[in-house]
């Protein structure tokens, strides 16, 4: 991932993914959009869906911004009346996985290198036509970004490419104090005030980030 | 003001569930919120509540233009510190609202717009006079509804009400379609209470903070007060005051702090920023302690910010935690409501001798209050500063005085000196020409027994002026000063000192202003002598109704001092000369 980029400004920016607890309801979305165009920030990547908790979805979202913009941002966002919690995942432990669905020109003829380069990148084919082939990919930006390039390397012409975003998860037993008072969905564990905010220490790390 | 027969039973609707159309539910939402006036302008898709306002004892002011309604919403809630409430039709209606409710959420303004809006079959077929406005208000409001059943409508208008007063305020606007009016529910009072406040999760006063913000001030040699509007939101006068008084530290205004802490107090050094005297900005830029009190380091009152206090620790003190850190990087955050936190940091403070920094402060006044214009003898001259120190030696500081936004609102601040908070009302952050009239109406309405000066300049006024009617058909007694120098008089002074004076499209043809207000039936008279002022003045506040003095000022005067926007805070353009006014051919 890249840390450091650089703005329209030139001023040094980073890359920001906040992951939001949000009312379902109609609008939400366009208020977190909005938010983001009046502070004049670009929104990398946003993806929704339905959380754990009845009534709430959650969302992941990417940004660019200033090092310093992101506690401004969260409290930003904790200022629209339909957002429940914001968390800045910053630089704490966490899994992030996009999901990408690209499509190729393939004819049986020439397939068989791209079931090797899927193989190889732990890939699937989910669609197979008779001048055309479906991946479905999971993993990390890089990885899949790494696909992408090979693939553009390749005779093989890439005819569409579908994108989800990027979700963020925190590692380890992690509740903010926010949804933790708004309740439980599932059984919690007592634990110190202290160490709400941090990553259960000695989770495992199956997969890198 | 005023009540109605037929509304006795408005009260049992509160207290006993009852089948309402969705158009009475809205106005028995507002009399169980405590509304009795509220400023409006009827249209076809809020008709059934118009039709079902006789049965409720609320006040309904007929406005002229619904900027008015929200401006005059926004007046009545800065004057009172309660709700202030506007309604308006869809499309246009709606539409006129927008920038008096942009003009309450840049200075944290609790008022709640109520629109009607096409049914909601219709809605977004671009049905007659349909507009998106929940989706237009969207970045000008804190928060905004867009109502299509009936029994959404109480918890909805209770929901706004508790958004717009808590926390940091703001507007809030209810959009209902008429279908929502028309059709009935189950009102119920009580059962449509929104869900307990939820604080900003991000609020936090740390022991640790509190402990530091105490060291900082112990140790200082020459702090200073900030301070902000969010003194008079928070109720912390006080508070402020014992702090300053305790530790001995002087007080700088931002231009709607004004009034939150007495003008006549000896730490107060007065307004500070774009048009604050050079004493009080010299005095942030050399201090080693600026104690921030609910404000926001707005770039009025900063200057640029890569020179702006660089000597100073920074303690702030403030609700909105999006605001820290966001202009200016301070050294201590105390996140919350500033009375709260006042209250927890007074007990920690202890006297402090001050007085050699006060000291300090107190000889760099210098020379500069006999350049001052309100010290020098009259010249045969009318200047606008005059005017409003006359105003202000006249009313003994006592009237509520709603000002335009311009220069005469720069010289409202620095010669009309405010004793008490919610006395001077004015467009601070958004700057919106137009809103004193209208805000002024508001305020009068809050406060009836108050008397209340509009001071607006010959542009400004031009903007709302259609609301003498309103003065007219309400029958209300207010006072008008039009400080009328035929020039937008803030944008020519920019064009003299920016724009090699090059007057373009800032000279300005007025109507007689009296003329238009006796067409209102409104007395007037014009002023154009120093002499005839205090008669004037006196003049206007015996007459039983609203009376209109046109001030005829010096044409090309400017206010000062100023800091050219994007500079420092010290580099300010000071008072010309030893004669405070640059004599110009014109001027003779």
């Amino acid at each position: 991932m890249r840390a450091q980029l650089s703005g329209i400004s030139g001023k040094a920016v980073m890359l920001h993914t906040f992951v939001a607890y949000v009312e379902d309801i109609p609008g939400v979305l366009t208020r977190v959009a909005s938010l983001f165009r009046r502070l004049n920030i670009n929104i990398n990547s946003l993806t929704v869906g339905r959380s754990e908790r009845v009534g709430l979805s959650r969302l992941t979202l990417v940004c660019e911004a200033s090092a310093e913009a992101g506690h401004r941002i969260r409290a930003s966002l904790y200022k629209l009346e339909n957002v429940v919690d914001v968390d800045d995942i910053a630089q704490a432990p966490s899994v992030t996985r996009e999901l990408a669905l690209i499509k190729v020109a393939a004819t049986p003829q020439n397939r068989s290198y791209i079931f090797e380069l899927v193989e190889v990148f732990r890939a699937r084919i989910v669609d197979l036509a008779p001048e055309s082939l479906m991946i479905e990919m999971t993993g990390v930006e890089s990885k899949i970004e790494g696909l992408i390039q090979v693939l553009n390397e390749s005779e093989d012409r890439v005819l569409e490419i579908c994108r989800s975003g990027k979700m963020t998860m925190r590692r380890g037993h992690h509740t903010s104090r926010v949804l933790r008072a708004m309740g439980a969905t599932a059984e919690e564990k007592p634990e110190a005030e202290a160490q709400l905010d941090e990553a259960e220490v000695g989770s495992v790390d199956i997969e890198p980030a | 003001m005023g009540s109605k027969a037929n509304s006795l039973s408005a009260n049992a609707h509160l207290t006993t569930p009852t089948r309402l159309t969705g158009a009475e539910i809205v106005w028995a939402t507002l009399v169980g919120e405590g509304v009795t006036d509220v400023f409006g302008y009827p249209g076809g898709a809020i008709l059934p509540v118009y039709d079902a306002l006789r049965k409720f004892p609320i006040h309904h002011v007929l406005v002229r233009h619904e900027q008015g309604a929200s401006h005059m919403a926004d007046g009545y809630a800065r004057a009172s510190g309660k709700v202030g409430v506007a309604i308006a039709t869809s499309g246009p209606g709606a539409t006129n609202l927008v920038t008096g409710i942009a003009t309450a959420m840049l200075d944290s303004i609790p008022i709640v717009c109520i629109t009607g809006n096409v049914s909601s079959r219709v809605l977004g077929t671009d049905a007659f006079q349909e507009v998106d406005i929940t989706g237009i208000t969207l970045p000008v409001t804190k928060h905004n509804f867009l109502i299509n059943k009936t029994e959404d409508i109480a918890p909805a208008i209770r929901y706004a009400f508790q958004i717009a007063k808590s926390g940091r305020p703001g507007p809030v606007l209810v959009d209902i379609t008429k279908d929502a009016q028309q059709a009935t529910a189950i009102f119920d009072f009580a059962a449509a209470k929104p869900r307990a406040y939820r604080p900003h999760p991000m609020l936090r006063v740390e022991e640790s903070g509190l402990a530091q913000a105490a060291e900082l001030i112990r140790n200082a040699k020459r702090p200073v007060i900030l301070a902000g509007h969010g003194i008079t939101e928070s109720g912390a006068m006080e508070q402020v005051r014992t702090l300053a008084e305790r530790a001995q530290i002087p007080v700088a205004l931002t231009l709607l702090g004004l009034g939150a802490f007495p003008a006549s107090h000896a730490l107060n050094m007065g307004m500070m920023g774009m048009h604050g005297e050079a004493w009080v900005n010299h005095a942030i830029q050399d201090a080693d302690l600026l104690i921030a009190c609910g404000m926001r380091f707005d770039d009025r009152v900063t200057g640029t910010t890569a020179t702006y206090a660089t000597k100073a620790k920074k303690i702030h003190i403030e609700v909105d935690p999006a605001e820290i850190n966001k202009n200016i990087a301070v050294d201590v955050a105390l996140v919350g409501d500033l009375r709260e936190v006042l209250e927890e940091l007074l007990p920690r403070i202890s006297g402090r001798d001050g007085s050699a920094w006060l000291k300090t402060i107190d000889s760099s006044k210098g020379a500069v209050a006999v350049r001052d214009i309100k010290n020098l003898p009259d010249s045969g001259h009318l200047y606008a500063a005059h005017v409003v120190h006359d105003l202000w030696r006249i009313t003994g500081g006592n009237a509520i005085v709603v000002t335009d936004v311009g220069q005469h609102q720069m010289w409202e601040a620095q010669y009309f000196h405010h004793e008490h908070p919610r006395t001077l009302i004015t467009s601070g952050g958004l700057g919106t020409m137009g809103f004193a009239l209208p805000a002024a109406i508001g305020a009068k309405f809050a406060c009836p027994d108050k008397e209340v000066w509009v001071i607006a300049g010959d542009g400004g006024f031009q903007m709302t002026a259609s609301e003498l009617s309103t003065i007219a058909q309400e029958k209300i007694k207010i006072n008008i000063a039009i400080i009328n120098n035929g020039y937008l008089g803030m944008v020519r002074q920019w064009q003299e000192f920016f724009y090699e004076s090059n007057y373009e499209a800032t000279p300005l043809v007025s109507p007689d202003f009296v003329k238009l207000a006796d067409a209102h039936g409104i007395a007037g008279r014009a002023v154009s002598t120093r002499a005839d002022v205090v008669d004037a003045v006196n003049e206007a506040r015996s007459s039983p109704g609203t009376f209109l003095l046109n001030f005829m000022v010096e044409k090309e005067d400017s206010v000062y001092p100023m800091i050219p926007a994007g500079s420092a805070l010290h580099e300010m353009i000071r008072r010309p000369g030893k004669n405070p006014i640059v004599e110009s051919s014109d001027d003779i």
